[in-house]
């Protein structure tokens, strides 16, 4: 028999016991939909935690240190590339050169120093680090009280809240519970404070004599005959944020526990440790990095970008391998939830095989008929395989846009939680095309495959049997 | 007639079909060794559970011999596949039965087409082909029907057409007046003579009705017990036969 013929009466054939075979593909339907809605839900929370990770800023960013630091992150580091001494400094032209790569966002420099503040006449020593305005969106500032710098170069910091309890003196016994935020940040936020620190300010050669003679200055000779000056300075500084997270977390020990503009804090020229050794082989006009830190676009694409910046001469360091555990991790989510969807799947093919080989006893005769008239074996077969297929096809796409549905209903659901929770909303469902098309194929392969069964016991049904019952 | 070994249609050599029921073994064809002629109208006569239907499904290829042969045009049944098998009985025999055997669920063109289907035969052409079967049966005004619809005898009338559609050379009929009043009966046994005698179809008739078999049958065969008991070739058929012929 022709498909189209095998299609056309198989369809009929569902026609005539309307009720069994609706309410078998209802049951297909429903198998579906809890496979969609189940696998949205966590490709919903998959994008969810990549969008979180990317504010994060902890997944898309490539630490680069020059080699001439003689820091490596590891001992592999260290061996290959070229020697510490032959290699690039990490200044202004390498780390534009960094920032035009592909797929590179921005490139800007660590800077971070420790210095003296002081605050109601008493001195406090702390690190400080630039931010760049681009951090406005990281999510370490979600519980922030105040505001974040009104511009890049504003004389504004905003303060960790372990620093703003040290202000304050109000700095947690062991054990003890921490202040919250709000009551640190209510006392501090529009105060001043006065930061102290060393400037490093070009020398002209030919000025070296009147340098030599300023007090608390001390004085470098570079070999084309440039020298810089170290010089204290004080800077006042307008508290705008004190923030409950911490921006920095990724730094270990050198953790900073103030911020301030990036553009700031470059403009401050405030000393660097790396610029002793720098200055050796250096015009002083062109300061070094300590370290540069880059964004990638994607954290997808950390791993290209790293290799392109150790080509160039650097060492480089990111979480990459913390990401793909975390993709791992969904991987396997993922794969559990489909599983556990998939069981109403399985629950509806036995709904299948059930209507089919009900169908088999109820259509006996029939089936006698057919094969008396000259109805193969593979006729009788693939009609009831087709039967099962359009039960597939019907339950696949019905399926879906109850799927739809349901993740949708559970979407609005926990908004409407999160809301009440006082949380932003937040998209945790999400179906792809592709789950779409690969929904409706798995109800057809797993319907084909219910129909396996009953379509070959029907195919074997003696005919002579089969026509004997009157 | 003359006895040709080239005109043998259907050969049966010592058939036998047995089969097991709990503890007893049935022997609903036990060694029957006959020749059919292309062209004979042949009644299959005898008592119930005589083995006269067991004998018809063997020859109809819907059942295989348990030994023996049955060679029906120079193939032996039980030599196909099942594959094999179900071509035989789409191109080569048309069947009829008692209770009609037409589906219930399709009206009487879909019945009629339904071997064309299974034929591969061109949607286009099948429609056709179709009424043209029904309209031989006279049954033109019904063809959007179903079956339950209509009487016992259109409801075989229609199932003659559906036999035919495929062009078979041999009909095989299991008491197809058996749920018909006489005058249907006549009625339907009219048609089957028609495609003997105009189609030169080879007709193999079961019946346990000796009045209708002396009435149509050119020869009648005799079974009990699954065996063959008697085999007369019937003169009173000829002769009603050309009686009807001299426009009785």
């Amino acid at each position: 028999m022709k498909t189209y013929d095998m299609a056309e009466l198989a369809v009929r054939n569902l026609r005539e016991s309307i009720l069994r075979n609706s309410l078998t593909t209802v049951g297909i339907s429903v198998g579906v939909a809890s496979l969609v809605a189940m696998l949205s839900l966590g490709i919903g929370l998959q994008q969810l935690a990549g969008r979180r990770l990317q504010k994060s800023g902890l997944f898309d960013t490539v630490v680069v240190t020059s080699r001439r630091d003689l820091r490596g992150f590891n001992r592999e580091q260290e061996e290959n590339g070229p020697a510490p001494a032959e290699s690039p400094a990490l200044n202004e032209s390498a780390r534009q050169q960094i920032a035009q790569l592909p797929n590179v966002l921005e490139a800007y420099p660590d800077i971070r120093f420790i210095a003296e503040l002081r605050y109601e006449d008493k001195p406090y020593l702390s690190m400080m680090a630039g931010l760049p305005f681009s951090a406005k969106n990281n999510d370490a500032f979600d519980g922030m009280q105040g505001s974040f710098f009104s511009s890049d170069t504003a004389s504004e910091i905003i303060l960790q809240k372990s620093f703003a309890a040290q202000l304050l003196g109000k700095t947690p016994k062991a054990g003890s519970e921490e202040a919250s935020v709000t009551e640190l940040a209510k006392p501090l936020l529009g105060k001043q404070l006065t930061m102290k620190y060393a400037e490093r300010t070009a020398t002209p050669s030919t000025d070296m004599a009147a340098a030599k003679d300023q007090a608390n200055s001390a004085e470098a000779k570079t070999p084309a005959g440039s020298a810089y000056s170290v010089v204290s300075r004080e800077v006042t500084l307008k508290v705008v944020g004190v923030c409950d997270l911490d921006p920095d977390s990724m730094r270990g020990q050198a953790r900073a526990r103030i911020f301030m503009p990036l553009k700031l804090a470059q403009n401050l020229h405030v000393m660097q440790p790396s610029d002793l050794r720098d200055t050796t082989n250096m015009a002083n006009s062109t300061p070094a990095y300590t370290t540069v830190e880059v964004h990638v676009k994607s954290p997808t694409q950390v791993q290209a970008v790293e290799d392109a910046i150790k080509k160039m001469g650097f060492n480089t360091f990111s979480i990459v391998d913390a990401t793909r555990s975390l993709r791992q991790f969904f991987a396997v989510l993922d794969l559990f939830l489909g599983i556990f969807g998939s069981l109403a799947l399985a629950v509806a093919s036995i709904g299948i095989i059930n209507t089919l080989v009900m169908a088999i006893l109820e259509r006996r005769r029939e089936i006698g008929i057919m094969k008396a008239i000259g109805a193969s074996d593979g006729d009788v077969k693939g009609l009831f395989f087709a039967e099962a297929g359009v039960m597939g096809i019907f339950g696949g796409f019905v399926g879906v846009a109850l799927g739809w549905a349901i993740g949708r209903v559970i979407n609005l659901g926990t908004n409407v939680y999160l809301k009440r929770q006082h949380f932003p909303p937040e998209q945790i469902w999400f179906v792809p095309w592709w789950l779409v098309l690969g929904a409706i194929a798995f109800a057809i392969v797993v319907s084909l495959l219910s129909g396996l069964y009953p379509a070959s016991r029907a195919a074997r049904l003696d005919p002579v049997q089969a026509l004997r019952y009157e | 007639m003359p006895l040709g070994e080239n005109s043998i249609a259907i050969h049966t050599e010592n058939l036998c079909r047995h089969y097991r029921m709990g503890e007893t073994l049935i022997r609903a064809v036990d060694g029957i060794s006959i020749r059919i002629i292309a062209g004979e109208f042949v009644a299959l006569l005898g008592t119930s559970g005589s083995g006269k239907s067991s004998l018809l499904n063997l020859v109809a290829g819907l059942d295989r011999p348990t030994s023996g042969t049955v060679v029906v045009q120079e193939s032996d049944l039980a030599m196909l596949s099942r594959e094999e098998l179900a071509k035989y009985r789409l191109h080569t025999v048309g069947m009829v039965f008692q209770s009609f055997n037409l589906i219930p669920s399709m009206t009487l063109l879909e019945n009629v087409e339904l071997p064309l289907r299974f034929a591969e035969v061109d949607r286009g052409k099948r429609e056709g082909l179709a009424k043209q079967a029904l309209d031989r049966v006279g049954l033109s005004a019904r063809l959007r029907h179903r079956p339950t619809e209509l009487s016992g005898g259109e409801q075989q009338r229609a199932s003659l057409a559906r036999a035919l559609i495929n062009r078979p050379q041999f009909l095989l009929a299991d008491e197809p007046t058996g749920n018909l009043d006489s005058q249907t009966g006549t009625e339907i046994m009219n048609f089957i003579r028609e495609f003997n005698e105009t189609l030169g179809m080879t007709i193999i008739m079961v019946t346990h009705e000796r009045t209708l078999a002396e009435r149509y049958a050119s020869r009648m065969i005799f079974l009990a017990d699954g065996k063959l008991v008697g085999d007369q070739s019937n003169v009173l058929s000829s002769i009603s036969g050309q009686v009807r012929g001299g426009g009785l």
